[in-house]
């Protein structure tokens, strides 16, 4: 990758920092969002110069079509439901994580027949298990918020076992994805046992505790960028990613505290049932 | 990848982690909304692995289409992500 390429990058993680930063300050707050707004273009433009102008013409239909419904649904959304909206936009976020790291994983293993390593294989599970759990969580904190499904926490008995089934029956699943890549069956379940994960640990949770729930998806969607970084090898991406996702977590802790409940108190909300009462 | 470039990409996560977590210190009540919106239009930067997946050449494979399909979705999340950050912030402006 050229030295250019790699200076461009730079530029647009630093204004993605300064846009963060603004963004915490009433008076600079909408400056800054058009700071990290064109950080993005530069990346944007940057990836491009490195890429085949073969296949510019669906790209930039898919950015097209992406450009338009994202800008189609953030003028018309009504003001009141703007944090749904971000739940949803942030889940599309984890689910092209997931994508790319999808993709990358078929085209190693189907197109150049080559062996994945270590590093890469645990980035690509790492990317596949926060995309997913990151989509299917924030369609679940889209639909309670929007009243399609109950705001009042959805618990069974057996949940906690189940979850922690599916986490052992995910990292098993892990290790065979490692060890036969050619299957893409592996890679399959993988992606089903991340989807199912993030509908079970957003469903036990209360409606009114949905604003820290999308702002811990949030910071989720960053490490899942994060985690393709790693795959590709691509500073940007593991800058932003990471920026996002630890800006992110305290962001989380700020509206808890805010709202007088603590991040564990929320996580398990859904279980506890000492505090829903009040 | 060796270790090598492993090791460089690690460093830089490690201070990108601590420069994210010391960033954001006290972040008036009304910012939260439009703070979280803004970095989740950050988080699209996935937008860049999308586009490299997509420049794949022929549609005969499956991973081109997930590239497509994955720099669509980014792409939502990018142009939504900014441009509702930005009209909730025009509306702070006007109070």
């Amino acid at each position: 990758m050229s030295n250019i390429v790699q200076i461009a990058y730079l530029i647009a993680s630093v204004l993605f920092v300064l846009g963060i930063k603004f963004l915490g300050k009433t008076k600079d707050a909408r400056r800054g969002n058009m700071l990290s707004a064109v950080g993005m273009l530069i990346a944007i433009v940057a990836t491009l110069t490195t890429l085949e102008i073969m296949s510019f013409v669906e790209m930039f239909a898919c950015m097209l079509v992406g450009g338009a419904i994202g800008l189609y649904y953030a003028k018309k959304v009504e003001m009141t439901q703007i944090p749904e909206m971000v739940a949803l936009f942030n889940g599309f976020g984890g689910m092209a994580s997931l994508g790319v790291a999808l993709s990358d994983h078929f085209f190693k293993t189907q197109v150049q027949g080559v062996e994945i390593d270590t590093v890469n294989s645990v980035s690509i599970i790492a990317s596949v298990l926060i995309g997913g759990v990151t989509f299917t969580g924030s369609v679940v904190a889209w639909l309670k918020l929007n009243g399609k499904v109950s705001g009042q926490p959805i618990t069974f008995s057996g949940q906690h076992l189940l979850n922690l089934l599916l986490l052992l029956t995910f990292l098993g699943v892990a290790v065979m994805t490692y060890l036969f890549q050619i299957e893409p069956i592996y890679i399959t379940i993988l992606v089903a046992i991340a989807l199912l994960v993030g509908v079970l640990i957003v469903i036990p949770i209360g409606g009114a505790d949905m604003p820290v729930v999308i702002s811990l998806l949030n910071s989720y969607s960053g490490m899942a960028a994060c985690a393709t970084g790693f795959i590709l090898n691509n500073n940007v991406l593991i800058v932003a990613g990471s920026l996002v996702g630890a800006s992110g977590i305290i962001l989380t802790q700020i509206m808890c505290k805010a709202m007088n409940r603590s991040l564990m108190n929320v996580l398990l909300g859904g279980f506890g049932q000492t505090t829903s009462a009040g | 990848m060796n270790a090598e470039a492993l090791i460089i990409l690690i460093y830089v996560l490690v201070l990108a982690s601590f420069l994210g977590f010391e960033l954001i210190s006290k972040v008036p009540p009304t910012l939260h909304t439009p703070l979280m919106s803004g970095s989740n239009a950050i988080s699209g930067i996935t937008i860049v692995g999308a586009l490299i997946a997509t420049s794949e050449m022929g549609f005969t494979t499956l991973s081109k289409w997930l590239g497509m399909f994955a720099l669509i979705l980014a792409t939502i999340n990018v142009v939504g992500g900014y441009a509702v950050t930005d009209r909730m912030l025009k509306m702070f402006k006007k109070k």
